[in-house]
């Protein structure tokens, strides 16, 4: 062994002891495969194809009244679709939106005036707010209102009072055709 | 109260004859200040370095030591990927196959994952077998060994539970029928094996609870197979490892530290490994598997061929050689078992088959045995197969029951080298010898 080490491992390549840039090619080498093999293991836990094949949804809106609500879901959370009246929106535009804690105008969160979609999840703590099927649980500012701990939004889903420091976030949509909106 | 001043060298030298008095073992502290913190009240940093580098290993150990290396690295990286597939896989009747499916499909990388730990079972068991024939070819389970052999086939038979269950978790046709033959198996016992049976599946027939509890029993059992392998090398780590040659180690001459000697060879093997296993994951990943498998259970059809996987075929050989259920099925459990009474049954003091002219023979005729076994648990169940199994059969068993033992009576061994070193040295630095 010792007379490997003397007439063998001192050879130098480039100024670098032999043994020295072996052991760095080893390690280079293992460490590429350890990450070949934990990066699989590590993407396998992201969403699959077939969750993410249900990102988008298509939700038919033809049959939706003025003043109706309903709720989709879209990735696993319920998406608020309300048809507002005249007077909704009449509020929602007038509002003095400058002074509210997340200032938003309502033009900024509609394409259409007589669609707000809104993701409905309170931006406090999580909960579903309450208001789409029962006008009478909308809470003061017409809109909706999270019971958990008392967050009131107004008709553009804009937190009016309460502990949700944000607004209920709008969902990425479009309007495909006047029957048809897609979500995401 | 303060003492006087003292130096701080003084102080520690003070400290360390405090010890001495107190018989507290003074231990190896670290230069590095976190580890010896760390080392002084759990020393487990001192003792994987013993374990793990300094560890005197025969220096004469040849590839086929490097087979405990790959089998454990193989237990990891099927505790590895099982862990996330278990967390993708669905344990029910209904979805559990296209839940499979889906993994191959839709998970990300699931394909891969998937591939490798089935054929992982494969290979895990490639190692394991082989790990065990170099034990029986250079004599590892004789004295004072014996307790390492025997966790070790502890360790066999709980992979063969593991492997079994994992079988029946794509639920498969030929899952459903593995399930529902092996379960069979222990309707064999007289009076209560009906009863047995029902409790094993909990139920009238293999269905929806005997799924669930065989993925229960899958994720569990690998656990319980690493804290044996800590055993086994524990117990290992007492006596020392065995050598070619079977003799004792006698001096400090006849070892090398285990790293980097025995950790650069035992990567050289993985490596070697790792590539004819990635061959079989890339370019055969069916290779060893079942096309009826790729159907999903029914359980009002038997496919017509029903074959185990690779590794329990000279198994299911025995158990189809013998025409008698009980017996057939105490053939097939007794030739794993019988494994458990080797170091008892070979009566030799010679432990390496290099110095054992005749028994050397009986072991590769025992090696080719079974392998003809292996190949004859995939022929159909018809003459002139069931004349051939019966004969190796027989001499599965007439190998450790008779020639085990009388050979290790009457056999005369070849004389056996004084050291380890000896056969080296003389050669190499004779004058160092004196």
């Amino acid at each position: 062994m010792n007379e490997t080490s003397s007439s063998r491992g001192n050879t130098h390549i480039g100024g670098r002891e032999r043994r020295e840039f072996l052991g760095l090619l080893v390690g280079a080498t293992g460490a590429v495969g350890a990450v070949a093999f934990t990066w699989p293991i590590v993407d396998s836990l992201n969403p699959a194809k077939d969750v993410l094949s249900l990102a988008s949804i298509d939700v038919n809106i033809s049959e939706l009244q003025e003043g109706q609500s309903i709720t989709v879901k879209w990735r696993g959370k319920p998406v608020f679709i309300r048809y507002r009246t005249q007077l909704e929106i009449k509020k929602a535009e007038d509002a003095n939106w400058q002074k509210f804690r997340d200032p938003q105008s309502d033009t900024e969160r509609v394409k259409k005036a007589k669609y707000i979609v809104v993701i409905g999840i309170c931006t406090h703590l999580g909960c579903v707010p309450l208001g789409q099927k029962n006008i009478t649980q909308r809470g003061e500012y017409g809109g909706w209102f999270c019971p958990c701990h008392g967050s009131y939004y107004d008709e553009s889903g804009r937190v009016r009072k309460g502990p949700a420091p944000l607004n209920l976030t709008v969902p990425p949509y479009e309007f495909l055709d006047e029957r048809t909106m897609r979500i995401g | 109260m303060r003492e006087p001043c003292v130096s701080a060298k003084s102080n520690r030298l003070q400290k360390i004859t405090t010890m001495e008095k107190n018989e507290q073992p003074i231990r190896k502290t670290f230069q590095n200040s976190i580890l010896a913190w760390i080392d002084e009240r759990l020393p487990i940093i001192s003792i994987m370095q013993r374990e793990y580098i300094n560890y005197p290993t025969p220096r004469n150990v040849n590839y086929f030591w490097s087979f405990g290396a790959i089998a454990t690295v193989m237990l990891l990286v099927m505790i590895t990927t099982g862990l996330v597939l278990a967390m993708q896989y669905t344990s029910h009747t209904a979805m559990a196959f296209s839940s499979v499916q889906r993994i191959m499909r839709d998970v990300n990388y699931g394909w891969l994952l998937r591939t490798i730990h089935m054929n992982g079972a494969s290979m895990f068991f490639l190692a394991v077998y082989i790990h065990i024939y170099r034990g029986m070819y250079y004599g590892s389970y004789k004295k004072p060994r014996e307790l390492i052999w025997i966790l070790g086939v502890m360790i066999l038979l709980l992979m063969m539970a593991t492997a079994f269950t994992g079988y029946v978790l794509p639920w498969g046709q030929m899952s459903y029928w593995a399930a529902t033959v092996i379960t069979n198996l222990f309707s064999a016992v007289p009076l209560i094996g009906e009863h047995i049976v029902s409790f094993l599946w909990g139920g009238f027939s293999v269905d929806n609870p005997t799924l669930n509890r065989f993925f229960v029993l899958h994720f569990l059992l690998p656990f319980v197979i690493l804290g044996v392998v800590l055993l086994h090398v524990a117990a290992l780590h007492v006596t020392g490892s065995n050598n070619p040659d079977g003799v004792d180690v006698k001096s400090k001459r006849d070892t090398l530290p285990f790293h980097p000697y025995i950790t650069s060879k035992d990567s050289l093997a993985m490596l070697v490994f790792a590539i004819i296993y990635a061959a079989i994951v890339f370019y055969a990943p069916n290779f060893l598997n079942h096309p009826d498998n790729a159907i999903p259970a029914n359980p009002l059809s038997t496919p017509e061929h029903i074959v185990p996987e690779w590794y329990f075929l000279p198994f299911y050989a025995v158990l189809r050689a013998i025409p008698n259920k009980l017996l057939g099925v105490l053939g097939l459990f007794g030739g794993v078992a019988i494994l458990f009474f080797l170091p008892f049954l070979d009566r030799s003091k010679v432990r390496s088959c290099r110095y054992r002219p005749i028994y050397r023979w009986f072991l590769w005729a025992f090696v080719i045995d079974v392998v003809f076994l292996g190949w004859l648990g995939g022929r159909p169940a018809e003459e002139p197969y069931i004349l051939w199994a019966r004969l190796g059969t027989l001499y599965y068993f007439g190998f450790f029951l008779l020639l085990v033992p009388l050979v290790s009576l009457f056999e005369r061994p070849s004389p056996l080298p004084a050291s380890i070193s000896e056969p080296v040295l003389k050669t190499a630095d004779r004058p160092r010898v004196s």
